[in-house]
């Protein structure tokens, strides 16, 4: 699914998050947004999962506008995995995965097969099948990560919002869930649109990036394109050296230790 | 899944409990009337074929259908409100410590009495529970007003817990204050006002029932079907919209049916604390936090403490304590042992 976003502005009171920023996600692709802190990419994904209505402008899902469609036909299209992971009760991590399938469970009607299927197949990909009766407030923080990502991932939208995902998962885990993503891509066409923080990884795994900075977008194409020592140095004001590795098989990125 | 049968079961043996403990409440107290007599006289009044032949059994009638039996009742509806008013401010403010009391119902209810009783209204039959109503009502919506802000002008969240908290907890300070200044405007009434804080169901009556009743039901249903969105509420804001919950409407929905519970228990029976705390608390420790299960099994515990309680300060101690000092006498140091070993764990 392509997501269209036209000339969208944002601003909390006064200060202006986004501005008149306009961009094409196309489907099929794992598109890499990197910027600095506060320079508005938890607001975008904000914006285009619907969770707050941009000041001006348009979000388009294909065709359709994400204004006029009801928050479950998005939850049906569109699945977030947020910063902001903390869970208050314990539930089991089961539990909270099958959450992902509440948006296709109708009110008072039990989960199908296929829900539950649906359920062991993402925690199985995932690697918490293990954890499954655990209590969510008792894992550690890339556990926690984990369910919540397999949590999105048997939610099967067609377009995937990854916040910072990886954030508390070690290295191991990181590399299993960007191939398992990855895959994922391949074989559904899925979007996935991933905020990162690492350029490394985003030159190793992202097809596109987009650039953002103070709430505009300051480049964004195919990574092989975008990935230069310009525009880190324009975007985050550090000098770098950017050259193909033969090993990652991709751009890297070096920083100097003074 | 959701429902197993060790669930059900569960939750029928609550349901038995309860009814054991109203009638064992039934029989206790001033004037001790048998079971046999009890069963006796419940099955004549419900197929109409009681007779009362002896001054005694006119005695016994009088006291179970007149006296008691209005007040247990009122009891186990209020215990039931106040629980559920629990589960639904814990599931709201993303917070197991949060109580029906949080956004400071209780002080606008206490405020709004202490001027009915200030200004010589409780005379007339209704007006202490309505002035108390609306003081809770106003302060309600008083809260709302203060944390939420539009979207566009600032705010991302219309209402978050924070806002909430905070705002509640301002505004019974506030109130709180305005209470202490009344008792002290009251001279010989405050007394009066004194009791009515500490909460009662002494001379509970029928009305009193079917008013709590009325708001208990709808506040269930209200509560029940919207069970799963309260689930992914608690888990936070983001989570719960990217997962198809219009988290707006439905929080300011049930705030207000929460809210309303609390504030109509509290019209009736003064402030009670600690129910609405310690009963989803100690029922999360058997049903998990799934507020499907959580909402009914709570009610009925809740129904069942209270009621004990109740019983307690009426038939049991050679003196009648106020309800509301009784259960936090006892449900302080209940919590305070779930919550160490909560956190031993």
């Amino acid at each position: 699914m392509e997501i269209n976003i036209q000339n969208i502005w944002f601003s909390h009171g006064e200060t202006p998050i986004i501005k008149d920023l306009s961009h094409r996600f196309s489907p099929g692709k794992f598109h890499g947004i990197l910027g600095p802190n506060g320079s508005g990419k938890t607001t975008l994904l904000d914006l285009i999962s619907g969770f707050m209505p941009p000041n001006k402008g348009e979000i388009l899902l294909d065709a359709a506008k994400l204004s006029i469609l009801s928050k479950n036909q998005i939850a049906q299209t569109l699945s977030l995995v947020s910063q902001d992971y903390y869970i208050n009760f314990p539930f089991s991590v089961e539990e909270v995965v099958m959450m992902g399938r509440h948006p296709f469970i109708k009110r008072f009607s039990h989960p199908s097969q296929s829900d539950v299927d649906g359920v062991t197949q993402a925690m199985d990909i995932t690697g918490i099948s293990h954890l499954k009766k655990r209590r969510v407030t008792q894992l550690s923080g890339g556990e926690k990560q984990r369910c919540i990502l397999a949590r999105a991932l048997c939610q099967d939208t067609p377009v995937l919002l990854l916040d910072e995902a990886f954030s508390n998962m070690d290295i191991n885990h990181t590399l299993a869930m960007l191939g398992l993503i990855k895959k994922m891509i391949q074989r559904t066409k899925k979007t996935i649109i991933c905020v990162l923080h690492d350029l490394n990884l985003a030159a190793a795994w992202a097809d596109e990036i987009v650039f953002l900075k103070n709430g505009e977008i300051t480049a964004s194409g195919s990574t092989q394109d975008t990935m230069t020592r310009e525009n880190i140095e324009q975007v985050f004001q550090v000098e770098s050296k950017v050259e193909f590795n033969d090993y990652v098989q991709a751009k890297q990125v070096y920083f100097k230790t003074i | 899944m959701i429902f197993t049968n060790y669930f059900n079961s569960m939750l029928a043996l609550f349901s038995l409990f309860l009814c054991g403990m109203i009638m064992v409440s039934l029989s206790m107290g001033y004037i001790s009337i048998p079971m046999e007599e009890l069963f006796r006289m419940i099955a004549g009044k419900v197929f109409g074929t009681m007779d009362i032949d002896t001054p005694s059994k006119e005695i016994f009638a009088a006291v179970i259908f007149d006296v008691r039996l209005p007040r247990i009742l009122t009891c186990a509806a209020v215990g039931a409100a106040l629980s559920i008013s629990g589960v639904l401010f814990q599931g709201i403010l993303l917070n197991p410590l949060a109580d029906p009391y949080t956004l400071g119902v209780s002080a606008g209810a206490a405020f709004g009495a202490c001027i009915a009783i200030l200004l010589n209204l409780g005379a007339a039959f209704v007006s202490i529970p309505a002035f108390a109503f609306t003081g809770a009502c106003a302060t309600l919506f008083f809260v709302i007003f203060l944390s939420y802000s539009s979207p566009g002008k600032g705010s991302v969240s219309g209402l978050s817990s924070n806002n909430l908290i905070l705002s509640g907890i301002i505004v019974a300070a506030i109130l709180s204050a305005g209470i202490s200044f009344l008792k002290f405007l009251a001279n010989e009434q405050v007394s009066v006002i004194i009791f009515w804080l500490m909460g009662s169901f002494a001379s509970k009556t029928w009305m009193n029932f079917w008013v709590i009743l009325g708001f208990l039901v709808l506040g269930f249903l209200i509560a029940i079907y919207f069970a799963r969105d309260l689930n992914l509420i608690s888990l936070g804001d983001k989570a719960a919209s990217s997962l198809g919950v219009d988290t707006k409407k439905i929080t300011l929905l049930l705030l207000i049916t929460g809210s309303m519970l609390a504030a109509i228990c509290v019209s009736v029976s003064g402030i009670i604390g600690f129910v609405g705390l310690l009963v989803p608390h100690m029922v999360r420790f058997v049903t998990g936090p799934d507020n499907r299960k959580l909402l009914p099994a709570s009610m009925i515990v809740g129904a069942f403490l209270l009621l004990l309680a109740d019983t307690i300060t009426r038939a049991v101690l050679p003196h009648e304590i106020p309800i509301g000092i009784l259960t936090a006498l006892i449900g302080g140091p209940v919590f305070c042992w779930i919550f160490k070993r909560s956190r031993l764990r």
